[in-house]
């Protein structure tokens, strides 16, 4: 790593807020399912919160659980064959997951929206974008269908797509990829919720497209003050956007902490080596690190510390007991038994 | 790593063209135009190196791989091989020349055949080329490949579903390997892995080239993992290549406006670098292949765009004070990304 000096008068504004005023508090979040060959457990006590106006990046690879916490809080969790075992999701105090479906529908695209990875199969084929963006305000709202559709185009408008009055018949297969992602956030917009979640959003779309889209949603949230869950498994586009960033591995939370700290002095060795594996395009002659090994399969977690068997430090209890998420300051948490000597550096790979 | 490079291209491709026919009618077919995928391309691998193509998708990187591997056809152009043109044999002159060049496919999960063992997999290219391999000898050639490439040769009766991603994508590349080629093709090999796992087959790319004196042309849209593993690159925009030269040519001193937005386009893991870098933020998407702008291709996305750029279609050629060719008309050095040699 090349980074000697860090500006921490950057982007940590969110550290001053008061705790109390958090838009969502996720809290021992437990999701498993169940399958024919055994129970997966793919969320495992998940603990955050997410300020107004913040972005929170949740990092994890395929299987981290990250896209399942993030239908469990929206609540489109498929049930069966998942069901949330355990844990509570606040919004502004009130905990969704004891709301009765009818209630909870109210929240869903009125206070929490989510936008989708692929947005051709989030897209209906056989309606036009027009229609699909006015049907927010045609149900939550009662608009008529002539009302919903001006909105629509003032929408369209906003997420800049060009001629939007002329577009807005057209259906989801006349658009390129990163007009249909704009589109998608269209419709998360479209009723001013106080949170979005992406799931990686930009996963599906070209760099230059991708730039175009972090764009507009970092403007986006600028203008409403909207908190935003950005669900990737890209160290890149996270180190541009995040407020803070939350790893996750094999379904629980690993490492907590604003971006700057967690890039510049890593606390848990899944993130040092994570780090450490990805190529960068501003260095030459770099040598990339290995993580032997795979990530684990959600019905058999390993004992311990799920990454002590990939892990270069582990030691005898990281296999018998669970290292817990401890404060490593105020706005940081890790859960690796030797979190203090993964920060110093005083660990020997073995 | 600088590869050893000898005069002589092992692969060189001179003016290759695809275009794909539109049709209409269902009975009577009737040529309407044509998709533009590749159109006219020039490239040179030398042995031991590795060439990167890098481009956004549509812009025909994956359909060079193809026709490099004569899976398709192409329009026009000719493909050397050590001299020879492989675009016109046929037969058992162009069986002969096709052992020589390999290809390792994106995604691990539909490019293996789930009936098939890793064992049939990896020897399928000796059932066709008989005499690389003695029948008798084709099963230990089997285990030693899988071994190179990091696989437990025990597992040599487990079928593709019984391994991971990124063991899927080693079996390809023992596949890719069997028949001792002296070219691989990747074409996006690592791009289905996930992070940690991608590294393991970079590394292992890497392992492969040194020990055996291969040659990849190397296909991906992350700048990253070209920069990291590629000698030179060729970066393509709607079937021309814009921009070629050495690694730190195209990343340190690119001159094409593309290469230039598509470098700034890249995230950096680092976040101490937001909002000090040259961020270009290009309008719009790629135009259709079928029907792309007159002149300079990326005259409708470029802010560097003039009226000739409409007219006249910029070659790729050598710019007064530039040290590699560029294909625009106002070919400039813009260093868009800071870069640290950390070796």
């Amino acid at each position: 790593m090349t980074q000697d000096t860090i500006d921490t008068t950057a982007d940590n504004a969110w550290r001053r807020r008061d705790p109390g005023a958090a838009v969502l508090e996720v809290e021992n979040l437990h999701v498993e399912f169940r399958t024919r060959d055994g129970v997966a457990k793919a969320v495992n006590g998940v603990t955050f919160d997410l300020q107004p106006g913040e972005t929170l990046a949740i990092l994890g690879e395929s299987g981290s659980g990250k896209s399942v916490t993030a239908q469990a809080i929206m609540g489109i969790l498929d049930t069966p064959p998942g069901y949330v075992t355990q844990g509570s999701v606040r919004f502004r105090g009130t905990d969704l997951l004891t709301l009765p479906e009818k209630e909870r529908r109210r929240y869903r695209g009125e206070k929490i929206a989510m936008i989708f990875q692929d947005a051709l199969s989030s897209l209906n084929p056989v309606y036009s974008v027009g229609f699909q963006i006015g049907e927010m305000f045609r149900v939550h709202r009662g608009a008529s269908r002539a009302d919903a559709k001006i909105k629509a185009i003032e929408l369209m408008d906003r997420v800049h797509i060009p001629a939007a009055r002329q577009r807005v018949n057209d259906f989801p297969h006349q658009f390129s990829g990163g007009m249909r992602q704009r589109i998608m956030i269209a419709i998360a917009l479209s009723l001013d919720p106080d949170i979005i979640i992406a799931d990686e959003p930009t996963t599906a779309l070209d760099v230059t497209v991708q730039a175009q889209v972090m764009q507009l949603l970092a403007d986006l949230q600028a203008e409403s003050k909207m908190g935003l869950i950005l669900i990737t498994h890209d160290l890149g586009v996270v180190a541009d956007v995040a407020d803070k960033i939350s790893v996750m591995y094999a379904g629980s939370l690993i490492e907590q902490a604003p971006s700057l700290d967690l890039y510049a002095n890593p606390a848990h060795p899944y993130t040092e080596r994570l780090l450490a594996a990805i190529p960068r395009v501003d260095l030459k002659g770099q040598e990339l690190y290995t993580i032997k090994g795979i990530p684990p399969n959600l019905t058999d977690i390993p004992a311990g510390c799920a990454f002590h068997p990939r892990c270069p430090y582990a030691q005898p209890i990281c296999s018998e007991k669970v290292p817990p998420l401890e404060d490593v300051s105020g706005d940081r948490r890790s859960a690796c038994h030797f979190w203090k000597e993964v920060l110093d550096g005083s660990l020997q790979i073995r | 790593m600088e590869a050893s490079r000898s005069d002589e291209p092992v692969l060189e491709v001179r003016g290759l063209v695809k275009h794909f026919p539109l049709t209409t009618g269902i009975l009577f077919k009737k040529q309407v135009g044509a998709v533009r995928a590749v159109d006219g391309i020039d490239l040179k691998l030398y042995k031991g190196e590795t060439l990167g193509l890098v481009g956004e998708s549509g812009c025909g990187k994956s359909t060079t791989a193809r026709l490099l591997m004569r899976l398709d056809e192409p329009t026009e152009g000719q493909i050397f091989f050590h001299g020879e043109d492989i675009a016109a044999l046929s037969g058992k002159a162009f069986k002969a020349v096709r052992r020589n060049i390999q290809i390792v496919l994106q995604d691990p999960y539909s490019s293996l055949n789930p009936r098939m063992t890793v064992g049939d997999i990896v020897g399928e290219p000796f059932q066709i080329h008989k005499d690389v391999a003695p029948k008798g000898s084709r099963l230990k050639k089997v285990q030693e490949l899988l071994e190179v490439v990091g696989l437990n040769p025990e597992h040599i009766n487990r079928y593709p579903h019984q391994f991971s991603g990124g063991q899927r994508q080693r079996i390809g590349i023992a596949r890719g390997l069997a028949l001792r080629p002296e070219i691989i093709v990747c074409d996006e090999p690592v791009s289905a892995l996930d992070v940690s796992v991608q590294a393991q087959v970079i590394n292992l790319f890497e392992k492969l080239q040194d020990e055996l004196g291969l040659s990849y042309i190397f296909i991906a849209h992350d700048l990253s993992v070209v920069r990291h593993i590629s000698d030179r690159v060729s970066v393509m925009y709607l079937g021309k290549v814009v921009e070629t030269g050495d690694e730190e040519q195209i990343y340190e001193r690119p001159s094409h406006p593309y290469t230039q937005a598509l470098l700034s386009a890249v995230p950096v893991p680092d976040p101490t670098l937001r909002g000090h870098r040259d961020q270009i933020m290009l309008q719009g998407d790629v135009p259709s292949p079928a029907n792309p702008p007159s002149g300079c291709r990326f005259r409708t996305r470029c802010w560097k765009v003039q009226d000739i750029c409409s007219v006249e279609e910029p070659e790729l050629m050598l710019h007064d004070g530039l040290d590699h060719p560029s294909a625009c008309h106002f070919a400039a050095v813009r260093q868009v990304i800071e870069t640290h040699d950390v070796s």
